[in-house]
């Protein structure tokens, strides 16, 4: 009796093999770099705002404090998305016939929100909340970028729980003096880590094991 | 209503859940390896801060508190307190003793909310009215200077000319530290070496010698 199958599909038989195997560990790959890029993660991306508004020039060119747009920042979840009154405290004043400020008057004329596109958003199973971040010692830039730079906002992070656990293991790697939390210029000195040892002491920050418990921040 | 969807462009409140998966439904070769495709958990039935919603005319999930509300535990019965008058006067003492930690706090406050238009040292020439702002009086003029503390208070209250009210910025207590740190910047510019306790003026003039 004759052989079924000719030696050649030997050859073919690998192949397939093979290939499968390959074919899976390439398609892991490219959808892994999906999820990295910023066409899934909208890092480095800039949105299209109802006005242009530039960090670089009021947090960078001005010094403006960030507490002085964002109030809530250090006593609530939300650091606070400023009233359109805020904006006005100025612009009352200043920049009076621009064209490009014309939603902002529009809206306070008409007690109307402004509706700005949001950049930085974690899923709803995360119970992020800025205050006790900022309390504890961890600056506006380690998550928000370098935003004294940026002309239009964009995220600077994933905002992915490997980057929050990053920190949440080792909060000495990221952790800054209290009264540089809000320098957006800040730049960590090289003993960062032997300074971040001392501050975690300092402020009590919890326990790695608790900081990385589930319902830290899944609740 | 705008509806860029899916929870990371963040706005997506409100969305209707058919154009979440029609979007959803271009991804759907890849969801073997996605784990699972769906966001009922990334997009919860719930609102949070700043969130659109379809039920209010004018959209806002937060509804604006109905003038006269007062919060439990929030009756405002310290006149001195909330209001800075004392018998209808403007009051000329805080309502409460300013520690060194009470400054501190004011000046902090002070650096945030008021440096831009009155720069650090007080003078009114911070970085918005180089940039254009109508220039505050300095507080360092025998006005401000003979002014009871309850007026500074009342300005950040109230606002002053072009200056807008700070009230929904600036806590009460906040706003009273805020008055101290002005009183504070007030005797800095006229301090004589007659205010320094003896111990400290050899230090003070090593500095100035040093300086020169």
């Amino acid at each position: 009796m004759s052989q079924i199958f000719h030696p050649a599909t030997n050859v073919l038989a690998r192949v397939t093999i093979f290939g499968a195997l390959i074919l899976v560990a390439v398609l892991g790959g490219v959808l892994y770099e999906i999820e990295l890029s910023p066409f899934y993660t909208s890092v480095n991306v800039t949105r299209e705002q109802p006005v242009p508004f530039s960090h670089k020039h009021h947090a960078g060119e001005l010094g403006l404090d960030c507490r002085y747009c964002h109030t809530t920042v250090e006593k609530s979840s939300f650091a606070g998305v400023p009233p359109t009154q805020t904006c006005m405290t100025c612009h009352s004043q200043i920049w009076t016939n621009s064209s490009m400020l014309e939603p902002v008057r529009l809206s306070y004329r008409t007690d109307k929100s402004i509706a700005w596109t949001r950049v930085n958003a974690v899923p709803q199973f995360v119970y992020f909340d800025h205050s006790i971040h900022i309390n504890k010692g961890v600056g506006c830039t380690t998550c928000h970028g370098p935003i004294a730079q940026m002309p239009l906002t964009y995220r600077a992070q994933t905002l992915y729980m490997s980057f929050c656990i990053d920190c949440h293991r080792q909060p000495e790697k990221y952790v800054r003096p209290r009264d540089q939390v809000f320098n957006p210029n800040y730049v960590a000195p090289a003993n960062q880590m032997e300074l971040g040892a001392k501050l975690v002491a300092e402020y009590k920050i919890q326990d790695p094991r608790h900081l990385q418990s589930c319902s830290t921040c899944h609740r | 209503m705008k509806s860029k969807n899916s929870w990371r462009d963040g706005d997506s409140v409100g969305v209707k859940p058919a154009r979440r998966w029609r979007g959803l439904l271009g991804l759907a070769a890849l969801a073997i390896f996605a784990g699972g495709c769906r966001q009922d958990m990334h997009i919860q039935p719930k609102y949070l801060p700043y969130q659109e919603t379809p039920f209010f005319a004018d959209g806002r999930d937060e509804r604006p508190v109905v003038p006269g509300t007062v919060a439990r535990g929030h009756l405002r019965l310290d006149d001195l307190l909330y209001t800075a008058k004392e018998n209808g006067e403007v009051a000329d003492k805080f309502p409460f003793p300013m520690t060194r930690e009470d400054l501190e706090r004011g000046r902090q406050r002070y650096n945030i909310y008021c440096t831009p238009c009155h720069a650090y040292t007080g003078s009114g020439n911070g970085m918005i009215v180089q940039r254009g702002f109508p220039a505050p009086p300095s507080f360092h003029i025998d006005r401000l200077r003979q002014a009871p503390v309850g007026h500074f208070y009342q300005v950040m209250t109230d606002g002053y000319g072009s200056m807008y009210s700070y009230a929904a910025r600036v806590e009460p207590e906040d706003r009273w530290r805020i008055a101290a740190y002005i009183r504070v910047l007030q005797l800095s510019q006229h301090a004589t070496i007659e205010d320094v306790p003896e111990v400290e003026r050899p230090k003070l003039n090593e500095q100035a010698a040093g300086s020169r």
